[in-house]
């Protein structure tokens, strides 16, 4: 996992096939990381759910959200149908997890993401990290307490 | 970490006396079929402890996943304010596989509810607001999905089922 208080490194990655997203478009607007195993397995798709559910608060602390998987822009696509889900999951599919790697999220011997959060602000500095156990759905009290604290000090 | 924050206090729905031994707070949503499950097994301990239990109920619907869950928790707000909580809270469980907003008004005209009042109340934003709160405290507390438990204000990450809840009420 990348320190606390170092710039968060730079990305660009499709979500669906016709969309992608870059670190800069959310300058000035703080931004959550959340790497996740991968789409359709249980625990991730509670957690996605929950924050999917939570968009609303976390604009109020004017953040934006971002799932990162290595799943491919098309299983996204599906995924989020299927889920309803609100926010973009980036495909971090090819090089296979090079965005995850770069995050220190990358779990090698399964090929896949760690299940990683990452708080990051307006000016792309890294503020809060988590990394939880594969299986366990570390929720969202961590998340919004990094984000108030944010908010608190401007 | 994981604490129940605001804790129980008399904006909460309880059954059992305030100087329980034990107080047990579930976080639930009335769609979700976790939670459908739990509550036979919730109810059985709640009659088995008796009154060294006291249990309350709070609202996590997840909307997006289930269509009715807001819905659900509303009309139980609504029928709280005709002192029906718990009969709608047991109404809409017992039948979830059958949620609608017809069956809502059904279940509410069963209780004997003043219909009327319950179809003003619902329209109540009032009663929206209280459904986020529960929401937002659920969030804060820790809870990452439903149905989640905690026992005396800590988060309890055990199963749901009856035996293991039971073993850890009374320790």
């Amino acid at each position: 996992m990348l320190t606390i208080g170092t710039p968060a490194p730079d990305f660009t990655l499709y979500s669906t096939p016709g969309q992608q997203h870059s670190l800069q478009d959310f300058q000035g607007r703080n931004l959550i990381l959340a790497f996740y195993p991968a789409d359709w397995s249980p625990v991730c798709g509670d957690q996605m759910s929950l924050y999917n559910e939570m968009l609303q608060l976390f604009r109020k602390q004017n953040a934006a959200l971002l799932g990162v998987s290595v799943d491919s822009k098309w299983c996204h696509q599906a995924y989020m149908q299927s889920r309803n889900l609100h926010f973009p999951l980036l495909a971090d599919f090819e090089p296979k997890g090079a965005m995850a790697k770069q995050y220190g999220a990358y779990d090698d011997k399964e090929g896949q993401c760690e299940r990683a959060l990452y708080v990051i602000d307006g000016s792309g500095i890294i503020r809060w990290n988590f990394l939880s156990p594969p299986a366990v759905n570390p929720g969202a009290d961590g998340i919004l307490h990094a984000l108030e604290k944010i908010q608190a000090k401007k | 970490m994981a604490k129940l924050t605001p804790p129980p206090g008399p904006q909460d729905h309880a059954r059992g006396k305030e100087g329980a031994s034990v107080t047990l707070v579930e976080y639930g949503d009335f769609q979700c079929p976790h939670c459908g499950r739990a509550f036979p097994a919730v109810e059985s301990i709640i009659e088995q402890m008796g009154p060294a239990l006291r249990f309350i109920f709070r609202h996590f619907p997840l909307s997006e996943a289930h269509p009715m869950a807001k819905s659900c928790a509303i009309a139980a707000e609504a029928a709280a304010r005709q002192g029906k909580f718990w009969e709608m809270h047991h109404a809409i469980f017992q039948n979830q596989d059958l949620l609608s907003p017809e069956a809502l008004f059904a279940f509410a005209k069963q209780l004997g509810l003043d219909l009327e009042q319950f179809r003003k109340d619902i329209q109540d934003p009032a009663l929206e607001e209280k459904v986020d709160e529960d929401f937002v405290s659920g969030v804060k507390s820790g809870v990452n999905g439903t149905p989640s438990f905690f026992i005396n204000g800590h988060k309890y990450n055990g199963s749901y089922d009856e035996e293991s809840l039971m073993a850890s009420l009374t320790f």
